[in-house]
């Protein structure tokens, strides 16, 4: 309980930042001792009005930084300021101005839909009749009119997830922090979520958001940073990214079983990078088509190839030199 | 849409901040028990079954009390408080033990809470609040059915609902303190192993000078004799400084426990 509650001192510096981190870390245990380092120091800023994504596997400290973010986790060691106020000493007044849809769902179980909304506002001190009045409009923009009266248990997985988000706004929040907005969701669920988020960012909303899906951050994220063990390991747009550490496409090869070694040697030297993963081999190039047609040439005879443009996850495999999702 | 996200009123944070969130989470209890108000209602039933086997029955059996100094006090009459402290005692304990190790731990009800501008502080402060309340409020029912069974005699009794009051303010002080030592639900059986003796042995059932003055010391100290003193002597028609050993220990036992729970919760909810 090292929380004040004291004033803003003065003007803040720097207006344009939402977020500014250095030489932020997160270590756990370390009260008792030795303890886990699970943000190695990190800098990065986040603009008004973005979208900022973190990608990174599974461990990769996300949470951890969102957690600090949303100053429900101390950090335990460079300086991070939201809003323009110290995440280390302002938190509550940090909180007050931002929403928070965490990693798993933690809507209150024992009450209704409507009623999770309406005690949140209270949370925030707003007066019933505002938060009457939001609880209201939060309901229809998160889909869940039908289903106010109901006991949240009835919810599924999807409708959770978006009372959750419904209940992140009831402050009309500055920034709202997403971690792993899509995980487990279904196709149809995920493209409803990614609809509604783009409704927020409509609106100026700044949004932060980590994920592990490829696909969520180019279609989301304005701006990124890629996490590995706790490090920023580099930063960007999805775009740039791609242009910065791939080639234009990718030509995916598949062998029967045996012969991706043999296959992978014969295909060696047809383009300057190729990645070798358990089941498939990639080949990094400019011109698909073109590289299959030489491979063909050089009777390395694949049972599928495939031809895609680049990802991100190609950028996370050439940084790391794992796959993302395991 | 853009009506709810459009310029940012800001949510007055000051609000908020002030009470630190106590009074909301009473709220959220009291939005529940909208719900759920018979389990209230249930909990007065058990203190009514102790007084009808205990006081009604016994109590034919023992006449008045003796060593007393009202010589004239039935046997129900000097159950009847006891068995308003326990009320008060279990009615805010129960909160903060049980109910509260389902929201730490099996339902993580304060980690989205605490997104918001409320502290563990806040939180902790409106349990005992709501816990204290409702403890209180259980033993006002009691009271209504002891007052029914013709035990009340002097209007002092009123003072019973701050004492319950008090009361319930320890022991949920006390409830949060241990539901953070707590890993699991077998642990509550030394919850258990701690209540039931000092429910049987802390003069709810005979007067003190039944036991060696060294035992007396012993049962002096527990804190729900401390409770049955503080709600027995206005029952019985007493009123003076007597009153303030027992207020002042249950507020410094409280005191203390609720110092400790905001440690441990902190520590527990703030990794
Ligand atoms: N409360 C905690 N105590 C100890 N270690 C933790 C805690 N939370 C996370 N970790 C560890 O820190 C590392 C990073 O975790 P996390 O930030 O959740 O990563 P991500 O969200 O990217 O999966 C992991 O190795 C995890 O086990
Ligand atoms: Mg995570």
């Amino acid at each position: 309980m090292t929380e004040t509650t004291r004033q803003p001192q003065g003007t803040v510096p720097e207006q344009a930042a939402m977020i500014r981190a250095r030489g932020l870390q997160k270590r756990y245990g370390a009260a008792r001792g030795e303890g886990f380092t699970a943000v190695a120091g990190i800098d990065f800023e986040v603009r008004p009005g973005e979208a900022f994504g973190i990608l990174g596997a599974n461990g990769a400290g996300k949470s951890s930084t969102m957690r600090m973010i949303a100053c429900t986790s101390p950090s335990t060691g460079g300086s991070l300021d939201v809003l323009g106020l110290d995440a280390r000493t302002e938190g509550a007044r940090i909180r007050a101005r931002i929403g928070v849809v965490p990693q798993d769902d933690t809507v209150d179980v024992e009450l209704t839909v409507r009623e999770n909304l309406l005690i949140y506002g209270r949370y925030f001190g707003l007066p019933k009749a505002e938060i009457r009045r939001r609880a209201t409009e939060l309901l229809d923009f998160a889909r869940l009119t039908d289903k106010a009266d109901e006991r949240v248990e009835a919810l599924s997985g999807g409708m959770r997830r978006r009372l959750t988000i419904a209940r992140a706004l009831i402050n009309e929040p500055e920034i709202v922090l997403l971690d792993e907005p899509t995980t487990g969701l279904d196709p149809q669920a995920r493209h409803l979520l990614w609809e509604r988020l783009f409704q927020l960012k409509d609106d100026g909303i700044t949004l932060i958001l980590t994920t592990h899906y490829m696909d969520e951050a180019e279609q989301l994220c304005d701006r990124l940073v890629v996490m590995d063990g706790g490090l920023i390991v580099t930063e960007g747009s999805p775009g740039g990214l791609i242009e910065r550490y791939c080639t234009r496409e990718v030509l995916e090869l598949r062998f029967g079983p045996g012969e991706r070694e043999a296959m992978t040697d014969k295909a060696r030297g047809l383009v300057e990078r190729i990645e070798e993963l358990p089941d498939r081999i990639l080949l990094y190039t400019d011109e698909g088509e073109a590289t299959l047609a030489a491979a063909h040439a050089r009777g390395v005879v694949p049972l599928t190839a495939l031809t895609r443009r680049a990802s991100l996850e190609d950028v996370f495999l050439t940084l790391t030199g794992r796959s993302l999702v395991d | 849409m853009s009506a709810v996200l459009g310029p940012h009123v800001s949510a007055r944070p000051e609000l908020a901040l002030r009470s630190g969130g106590a009074l909301a989470m009473v709220e959220r209890n009291l939005m529940i028990y909208r719900h759920t108000w018979l389990l209230l209602v249930a909990e007065i039933f058990e203190p009514v079954l102790y007084l009808l086997a205990f006081g009604v029955g016994i109590g034919g059996l023992v006449g008045n009390v003796p060593g007393l100094a009202d010589t004239d006090v039935r046997y129900a009459e000097f159950v009847a408080p006891a068995l308003l402290a326990t009320t008060a005692m279990n009615g805010a304990m129960n909160e903060t033990t049980f109910n509260l190790f389902n929201k730490l731990k099996t339902n993580h009800t304060y980690e989205s809470i605490l997104t918001t501008p409320m502290t563990v502080r806040g939180v902790a402060l409106g349990e005992v609040c709501w816990a204290l309340l409702r403890g209180a409020l259980v033993t006002v029912g009691f009271l209504v059915a002891v007052t029914v069974f013709g035990l009340v005699h002097s209007p002092l009794v009123l003072l019973v609902i701050p004492g319950a009051l008090l009361v319930g303010f320890t022991f949920a002080a006390l409830g949060l303190a241990v539901v953070t030592y707590l890993r699991d639900w077998q642990d509550f059986q030394y919850i258990q192993l701690a209540m039931l003796p000092m429910f049987l042995f802390a003069t709810t059932f005979y007067p003190l000078d039944v036991y060696p003055r060294p035992v007396q010391l012993l049962v002096e100290c527990l804190p729900l004799y401390q409770s049955i003193e503080l709600i027995r002597q206005p029952s019985l028609g007493e009123f003076g400084v007597g009153l303030l050993l027992p207020a002042a220990y249950l507020l410094a036992v409280g005191g203390l426990a609720l110092m400790l729970a905001f440690r441990r919760l902190d520590r527990a909810l703030r990794s």
